[in-house]
């Protein structure tokens, strides 16, 4: 698509100016906005191009222009032109060109089809430097650009204005029910005073729904007082995904003012990794103070209640078995143990794949990839090698706990005919309560 | 004047001067920045984030062993001028007796063969990094005005310096004044382009580390 008519479905028609003066007005914004950190990222890279190493998407096609710091180029070029130490040096000599909308439209493919905001780059870097925050940095730039992917855009758009983002023939709220009903297990609805507010993947309500119930099992099974919210069922936040600052701030006020009105004092987010990131670790930010509620991943839940004895599981027959490290949960977020406690309580035989824990491969899908269509050929080409990791341990079970790498894996199912099913955690756990006859979600 | 006591002399001021303002201006250009306030709850202390960021100084120092496969060999490379650099530079005996003027600081000095052989073997090393910049296809993509004169500054203080020893090229007076003349041209682009790395490397490694242990996540 080109920028033109990127431009015309993303922007509103009360958008006048031209693509030119809408690209170096985001550009000039992004390098005024910068803060001190980010700018210290980016005076610090030595141009040694080892993040290129860390990368999938170079990995697999030893494509220069997927070196993760290449994905920010511009946006360096505008930061040293108009706000380093230097800029008027810069300016004056002309060593650092204003960044064009021709050039802006070639980033788009960079910084969203060929980069999940994985962040193993970030551990590479012998500088240190978090690319990956850069990077989620200049999509906000793109997005103010009017750049996003349509496919983003429009479902970002859709999900700050009705909480979901796409248009579903029955609301989420009516599905949410059917599936209790389907599993037959109580979905708790829009309840007040409680201590846990629920939220669930749109992938989830869509594609697993016996994920959903696996949830509501769950959280029936430990007795714990706990609501979803019709107006705020969704975790993801498309916003996110974007680039779209002030949505993904409205996208996630949505949930937090329902976890208020429920007087919830923790909120759960699914098996959703970029919900976590979102929910986590970027919320209260943009809420502009600290959230009055705790926000915790449903597996670090899960093997809190393990260890405080409130949860016990039975032995899973999943035989040899391996797990994918979502990217945003383990690497970015630090929830790495907690799934490995709950497999372990389960007697899961858990075989690593050679990259493992933090240093995991991404499914390829993350960051948005796996809903850009024209994204999908370099996705595949992507994923490859991490397919070829979960077959080299040779286990026939495979789990993970993010429903948009399940769902990336599924695709890869039928892509690649490739024979491994992804499981989820969360419905291992619930099978597998103590005290239940099992299998029942 | 003739030519050291010009290199030596106000050229040298000079370009301490820019180097030492130029330093301090482009590390005050990040504190005139906005910095964001966190307000996330941090998964660990604020005292285990900052060893974490204290640990991932010294860890960045080489590859976590998922990556040496691919990337030992350039940071090798990099770690093998460096180290040449900095024997050459700290263990001269000429270099010595300019720093003991500068601080009133002195130390053993390495034989000058050592050092000649140490030079030699740098000036290898940096044009092997040359070659490897001009032929791998991400460096080259990546490459800008401010890595090849960068590293043409560097090669060109070791380059003068090897000639002064060595009594080659011209009047040995002449070669020193230009090697102390590449010395100040080096000085004076130290804080315009990516040698201000020096500065950067470690409080870079320790922020991000500190910041990515406070969220629990790998560093």
């Amino acid at each position: 698509m080109s920028i033109t008519a990127t431009l015309s479905a993303n922007l509103a028609l009360e958008e006048a100016r031209s693509p030119e003066a809408r690209v170096a007005g985001a550009m000039r914004g992004f390098a005024l906005e910068i803060g001190a950190l980010s700018a210290f990222r980016m005076e610090s890279c030595i141009h040694c191009g080892i993040c290129a190493d860390a990368c999938h998407f170079y990995i697999a096609t030893e494509d220069p222009q997927y070196t993760p710091i290449w994905k920010v180029e511009p946006f360096k070029q505008a930061y040293k032109r108009e706000s380093s130490a230097f800029a008027p040096v810069f300016r004056w000599l002309g060593l650092k060109k204003k960044v064009t909308a021709d050039e802006l439209e070639h980033w788009q493919y960079l910084l969203f089809d060929s980069c999940n905001m994985c962040g193993r780059c970030s551990l590479i870097c012998p500088m240190g430097i978090d690319v990956s925050a850069l990077i989620e940095q200049a999509r906000h730039a793109m997005f103010e650009a009017g750049l996003a992917p349509t496919e983003l855009y429009e479902k970002a758009a859709n999900q700050k204005r009705t909480g979901q983002p796409e248009d579903s023939a029955e609301p989420y709220r009516d599905k949410l029910l059917a599936i209790g009903r389907e599993f037959g297990v109580e979905i708790p609805l829009d309840k007040s005073d409680v201590e846990v507010m629920l939220t669930v993947p749109r992938t989830d309500i869509e594609h697993y729904p016996k994920a959903v119930a696996a949830l509501a099992r769950v959280m029936q099974h430990l007795g714990v007082s706990c609501t979803f919210r019709s107006d705020g069922l969704v975790a993801e936040n498309y916003g996110y995904y974007a680039g779209g600052k002030e949505w993904q701030r409205q996208i996630s006020l949505r949930l937090i003012d329902e976890a208020l009105a429920c007087k919830a004092k923790l909120l759960i987010v699914p098996e959703c990794g970029h919900a976590y990131t979102a929910l986590r670790w970027e919320a209260a930010d943009l809420y502009g103070k600290p959230l009055p509620f705790k926000v915790r991943h449903v597996t670090e839940f899960l093997a809190e209640q393990l260890q405080l004895g409130k949860l016990t599981l039975r032995t899973a027959e999943t035989g040899a078995t391996t797990f994918h490290d979502p990217c945003q949960l383990v690497r970015k977020g630090g929830v790495t143990n907690a799934p490995r406690t709950l497999m372990k309580a389960m007697g899961v035989e858990l075989h690593e794949m050679k990259n493992h824990g933090a240093f995991s491969f991404c499914c390829g899908g993350g960051g948005g990839v796996v809903d850009i269509q024209r994204a999908a050929p370099l996705r595949y080409r992507a994923m490859e090698n991490k397919l070829r990791e979960v077959d080299d341990t040779g286990a026939s079970t495979f789990i993970t706990s993010c429903s948009d790498c399940r769902r990336t894996f599924d695709d890869a199912r039928s892509h690649f005919n490739w024979e491994k099913t992804p499981r989820s955690l969360l419905e291992l756990v619930a099978d597998n309560l103590a005290g239940t006859a099992g299998n029942a979600a | 004047m003739d030519l050291v006591s010009f290199a030596r002399g106000p050229a040298l001021e000079v370009a301490l001067a820019v180097f030492c303002l130029g330093v301090v201006w482009r590390i005050v250009g990040f504190a005139l920045l906005r910095i964001r306030r966190n307000f996330n709850e941090p998964r660990n202390s604020l005292v285990k984030a900052i060893i974490g960021g204290v640990i991932a100084t010294g860890s960045r120092s080489w590859p976590h062993s998922e990556f040496t496969v691919r990337t030992g060999a350039g940071e090798a490379l990099g770690y093998g001028y460096h180290i040449g650099l900095f024997i050459v530079i700290l263990a001269f005996a000429p270099h010595i007796a300019f720093f003991g003027s500068l601080f009133g600081v002195t130390w053993p000095a390495l034989p000058n063969s050592v050092i000649t052989i140490f030079s030699v073997l740098t000036f290898t090393l940096l044009l092997a990094v040359l070659f490897r910049r001009v032929t791998h296809r991400v460096l080259r993509m990546l490459s800008n005005f401010d890595d090849y004169f960068s590293w043409f500054i560097t090669t060109l203080v070791i380059v003068t310096g090897l000639m002064a020893t060595a009594h080659i090229g011209g009047p040995y007076q002449t070669i020193l004044g230009l090697h102390i003349l590449s010395f100040d041209a080096l000085l004076v682009w130290f804080p315009f382009g990516k040698l201000m790395h020096a500065f950067y490397i470690f409080p870079s490694r320790a922020i991000n580390g500190t910041l990515l242990s406070r969220k629990g996540a790998a560093s």
